[in-house]
């Protein structure tokens, strides 16, 4: 687990989820604040958020096969899982990043370690 | 809208093209796929899609000095580099020295959840990228539809992939697009409706259990371009397409003269032999002596110093060297020299296109002064009329294109009026000898003649073709009231003129002896009477001399006597003597 947190709250991050954008547009910037919403709402701060602009950094691009714009990844826990689109369906999301249910699970799971 | 180059003077207002590199496609497009423009190319699985991308990307970078970039949607750089690595393209190498990139995109739509808008900038970001960092004139992308699996939304995904082909046109990139075939449509998705100014469509069929490629271009938009469908082929030096037909007839003429191998063959043909850069059909049936003709003259070649192409598809070069030796040919040290390069493969082994292709490769490989085809019948086993015409054409287009001599055999069908069973190829053919059965008194031998022979004036002599220990000869047949005699019928007709001449002769010979004799006895008779008058002469002239004696002893008797009695004898002793010998003469 890593410990170095840039955007999270805690020091210890269950989940890291990493969101890709292309400059400002407006689904960039939407997908953004959905994110922080759901994350706050369902995962209480034991999450981390990283943000990465293409523009700038485009030979990222390649590692997580990313295509569509915006697309969340979540590195951890593993299996890495990918939601493309502006994060406005909340149960969609929750169901992608699989939290709805094991989201107690992974909490307890940060809780001890 | 059209680039205007003045490289090609003639070309100034129509689409710039450029070159793919790959033998064949550059011909039948006119130079190349459109400068700037996106082409699609439409194939079924397995047609050789992606061969013909990468092939682009590849001989653009080391050819052209065209950097590219290859964007995967199926393969990884890894398994794509492991699949070309065959074909001798390096492309790790190419990546390392920046003169390609390469990308694999991967959509695999069970781990994708979409919520909400999106697009694909991402694509893009990558592209761009990739084209920044090679500094890419070429895109290939492959194989674009395989977005349409990992997306749910179509909307969404036709927008952005016309907007694919919108980026690519105005970075003035020159792509090539890979597609599956739909049914009914060129392409599954319906790719070819965004773009409109380049489809080539790839096919691979199976006829008679031999498979063959084809290409056509479908659509080029401004400008012309063949039409047909091209067969090509994919080996061990990436792809190659086969025009149809050379668009011109435009070939030289040469006058010089290649020897045919057989000295009394040249003598039929002007004493010189064919045409260099011609090209020579020999028919025959089976065992009529076509491939021992055609080793004279690969033979010949090789004396020369030149180098011959023998494609057998008969006997192996063992089995050649073998049985030509036993009429005199020892190919083994040409073999040797590497002046004499024999390819034997079966006919089965691949369509016809293959066959011509790989004839192709090999002539533009080792540049031989001659080929020989042996037989040509093989190739077009099982194909139409019209198809073997075509290929034969193209095949000696090909040949005379680069002045080459093409000899060729051809088995034909015992009974068959021959001229008549190979009408569709005559045409092509510059000089073509005939090999010809003759039945006679329970016995067949070998007839040649040359049937035509363009720009000289050959023999129109039936020949006795003869295969010895020595080689061929040609021995004029023997022509008389009982018609055309060969075999044992000509010798034996021989051996009777030789023995009237036999006859003739000793009675000449007779008669010399008979006047030797004659003029012997003559002689002998002379000789004789000779004899006989010297010892006459000799009888005579003791005759005489004893006469004399005889007249002197008388004339002393008489003197003795007048002395005896007293008389004066000077003054008359004289006179009886001069009487005398008046007398005996």
């Amino acid at each position: 687990m890593k410990k170095k947190s840039k955007g999270a709250e805690r020091p210890v991050a269950a989940v890291v989820l990493r969101l890709y954008v292309a400059g400002q547009t407006p689904k960039s910037l939407a997908a953004l604040s959905n994110l922080r919403r759901i994350c706050t709402e369902h995962l209480e701060g034991k999450y981390r958020i990283e943000v990465i602009d293409l523009v700038k950094n485009p030979q990222l691009a390649q590692g997580d096969q990313i295509l569509a714009i915006p697309t969340l990844v979540r590195k951890l826990p593993p299996p890495i899982r990918k939601i493309i689109g502006d994060l406005s369906n909340t149960g969609r999301v929750l169901v992608g990043l699989n939290l709805h249910e094991g989201a107690g699970g992974l909490r307890a799971r940060a809780a001890g370690g | 809208m059209p680039n205007r180059t003045h490289s090609n003077g003639h070309m100034l207002a129509s689409l710039e093209k450029v070159p793919t590199g790959i033998k064949g496609l550059d011909e039948i497009s006119g130079g190349g796929l459109p400068k700037g423009r996106t082409t699609i190319v439409s194939g079924g699985p397995g047609c050789g899609k992606t061969m013909l991308g990468l092939e682009f990307l590849v001989r653009g970078a080391v050819e052209f000095n065209e950097p590219g970039v290859l964007m995967t949607f199926e393969e990884t750089p890894e398994e794509m580099t492991r699949n070309v690595a065959s074909l001798g393209f390096n492309l790790k190498d190419l990546a390392d020295r920046k003169k390609l990139f390469l990308d694999y995109v991967y959509v695999e739509p069970s781990e994708i959840q979409e919520t909400g808008e999106y697009d694909l900038e991402g694509l893009f970001i990558r592209l761009q990228h990739a084209v920044e960092t090679v500094g890419a004139k070429r895109v290939v992308l492959d194989t674009l539809q395989a977005l349409f699996s990992g997306f749910s939304n179509p909307g969404i995904l036709r927008a952005e992939i016309r907007r694919v082909f919108r980026w690519l046109k105005e970075r003035g990139l020159t792509a090539v697009v890979t597609a599956e075939k739909g049914d009914g449509t060129l392409t599954r998705h319906g790719l070819e409706e965004y773009v409109s100014d380049c489809v080539i469509i790839l096919d691979h069929r199976i006829n008679d259990q031999t498979s063959t490629r084809r290409m056509r271009i479908v659509k080029y938009r401004g400008t012309s371009h063949g039409a047909d469908e091209y067969p090509f082929l994919i080996d061990e030096q990436g792809m190659s397409v086969l025009p149809l037909t050379s668009l011109e007839l435009g070939q030289g003429a040469s006058t010089e003269r290649v020897p045919s191998g057989v000295a009394d063959l040249d003598e039929m043909l002007e004493g010189k032999g064919y045409f260099r850069g011609s090209s020579i059909l020999v028919s025959g049936t089976a065992g009529s002596g076509k491939t021992t003709l055609a080793t004279s003259f690969a033979d010949a070649t090789c004396r020369r110093g030149e180098r011959c192409l023998y494609i057998g598809f008969e006997e192996s070069v063992k089995q050649l060297e073998r049985n030509m030796k036993s009429v005199g040919f020892d190919l083994q040290p040409w073999v040797k020299k590497g002046l004499l390069v024999h390819e034997a493969w079966r006919p089965t082994q691949y369509g016809m296109e293959m066959h011509l292709l790989r004839i192709h490769k090999l002539v533009e490989k080792l540049k031989p002064r001659s080929v020989v085809i042996d037989p040509v019948t093989n190739l077009i086993t099982g194909s139409t009329e019209k198809e073997v015409h075509a290929m034969l054409m193209r095949l000696i287009d090909f040949l005379k294109g680069r002045e080459i001599t093409s000899f060729m055999t051809s088995l034909t069908a015992g009974g068959d009026n021959l001229e008549q069973s190979e009408v569709s190829i005559s045409s092509l053919i510059d000089t073509w000898i005939l090999l010809r059965d003759a039945e006679l008194n329970g016995e067949r031998s070998r007839v040649l003649h040359v049937l035509k022979s363009r720009g000289m004036a050959h023999s129109n002599q039936l020949r006795e073709f003869v295969m010895t220990r020595d080689r061929i000869k040609l021995i004029p047949a023997y022509i008389g009231s009982g018609g055309v005699l060969t075999g044992s019928s000509r010798v034996a007709q021989a051996a009777r003129e030789k023995a009237e001449a036999l006859v003739r002769q000793e009675e000449v010979q007779r008669r010399q002896q008979e006047l030797d004799r004659k003029r012997r006895a003559l002689q002998a008779q002379i000789d004789a009477l000779q004899t006989e008058f010297a010892a006459e002469e000799e009888e005579m002239r003791r005759s005489i001399e004893q006469e004399q004696e005889r007249a002197q002893t008388l004339e002393e008797g008489r003197e003795t006597m007048a002395r005896s009695r007293g008389a004066s004898p000077r003054s008359k002793r004289k006179a009886p003597m001069a009487k005398a010998a008046g007398h005996g003469r």
